[in-house]
């Protein structure tokens, strides 16, 4: 499909969900998972507030620099690893494509 | 006892719009809020940020919306309970009574439900045992600073309130001792604050520990906290004797109490009929972020409607045998009480 990419996300029980995500709907990572009914909560809407969508980026995907507000969110979360983003800040590009991400425990 | 006729519990933009909605029809209303402000998410998470979505409005601020939303209800003179959150919900003579966490009572026929993301409480870390040490030793929010005099205390975290707590209960010579444990080796709090901290740690009045994490917690013998367990990245366990564990991680929102109150809940939100936003408790109604049913938006906009609804409904149960019409305030004006 044109516009589409392929998010994968690894629930919490370990299974894998390759997810057909559109690149020209502003989405990010965790309002796709909010779309495919995965349990991903995005309490504060997506303003790096809650980190209710902490997910660990487990593909050699290149993302950009993490902003200082996810940075400020994830000193403060638990279960916190070096590969640790917020599924919010991560926009739905074409430079994701393949991009493999296990969702943190709640 | 407050005496009102809506009892509102959330006073962010949904409740304040409200309480507007509620005066047209003569209705009083009274806001109960757990923030120490009007405004809730607005004033507390996003003051600054810009609203593009408000109907006649190309922009506002968050903290601006709330400014206005205040001078627009000011005419029906709203009253408030700030700083205490809703508690319990009971029934009484055709009545609800609502209790807060320090015991202030409301009563009403009416209560709304605009509690958006619900209460902000602190951030627990995951420790297998730590419900057990809750007033035992482990605080997650300072509220006497007197209780630390001369007590051992850990405190954990990285942000300005681990930083801020540090440097007062070391600058009043509190406690005995104080060991500050903190994930990373940098600190995001304020400059000057991070400084201060880092001049304490080594001038030795307190001791640091980064890339570290507490992972447990030891009894005293009595129950008490007597020591914790930090777990550093490289060098494994450290064990800590300590009167005291504070982690101090922010808040985070949670639905709260008003998941005990017998509310039809739906993934954390609470279940309402679109005919009036009522839920299953007669008089009872949920509007804006908290309530959720088919195609719900959370946005503030809907949440205005929602209230607008409601009040309509709720004048139809304080007063069914009288008469209500529509008034457009175009013609009628804003007389207030």
């Amino acid at each position: 499909m044109e516009n589409t990419i392929k998010v994968n996300i690894i629930d919490r029980e370990g299974t894998r969900h390759e997810l057909d995500a559109p690149t020209d709907m502003n989405m990010n990572v965790m309002e796709l998972c909010k779309s495919y009914e995965l349990p991903v909560e995005g309490t504060c809407g997506g303003m790096a507030l809650c980190a209710s969508c902490q997910v660990y980026l487990e593909s050699d995907t290149e993302l950009p620099d993490q902003n200082d507000a996810e940075l400020a969110m994830l000193d403060q979360a638990f279960h916190v690893k070096d590969n640790s983003r917020l599924g919010c800040q991560i926009r739905i590009t074409e430079l994701i494509d393949g991009i493999v991400l296990r969702l943190a425990p709640q | 006892m407050i005496e009102t006729d809506i009892i509102i519990i959330g006073a962010g933009p949904c409740g304040l719009f409200t309480v507007f909605e509620a005066g047209l029809l003569k209705l009083r209303c009274h806001l109960i809020d757990s923030l120490p402000l009007p405004g809730g998410q607005l004033v507390e998470i996003y003051p600054k940020k810009p609203i593009y979505d408000i109907p006649g409005f190309p922009v506002v601020n968050a903290g601006e919306l709330v400014d206005n939303l205040m001078k627009q209800i000011e005419v029906f003179k709203p009253a408030f309970t700030l700083g205490e959150s809703a508690q319990y919900l009971e029934e009484a003579e055709g009545k609800y009574v609502v209790t807060t966490n320090k015991g202030t009572k409301h009563r009403a026929p009416i209560v709304i439900i605009a509690g958006g993301l619900g209460v902000f409480e602190p951030r627990k870390p995951p420790i297998e045992n730590l419900a057990l040490f809750e007033d035992k030793g482990v605080e997650y929010i300072i509220r006497d600073p007197e209780l630390y005099r001369n007590k051992r205390v850990v405190i954990s975290g990285g942000g300005d309130s681990a930083l801020d707590w540090t440097i007062y209960l070391i600058e009043n010579k509190l406690v005995k001792n104080l060991v500050l444990v903190h994930r990373r080796t940098s600190f995001r709090g304020h400059l000057d604050s991070v400084q201060k901290v880092m001049d304490m740690a080594q001038a030795g009045k307190i001791e640091l520990i980064t890339e570290s994490e507490v992972v447990g917690i030891n009894s005293n013998g009595n129950g008490q906290v007597g020591s914790v367990v930090i777990k550093h990245v490289n060098l494994g366990d450290i064990i800590k004797e300590a009167d005291h564990f504070v982690p101090l991680f922010g808040l985070t929102p949670s639905l709260g109490p008003i998941a005990d109150w017998g509310l039809e809940l739906e993934k954390n939100a609470v279940k309402v009929n679109t005919v009036d936003y009522s839920t299953n408790r007669p008089g009872v109604y949920a509007v804006g972020d908290i309530n959720t049913y088919p195609g719900k938006l959370k946005l503030i906009l809907c949440g205005f409607h929602e209230g607008t609804l409601a009040v309509q409904s709720a004048f139809a149960r304080i007063h069914p045998n009288k008469k209500n019409v529509l008034k457009y305030t175009t013609v009628n004006g804003v007389s207030g009480f």
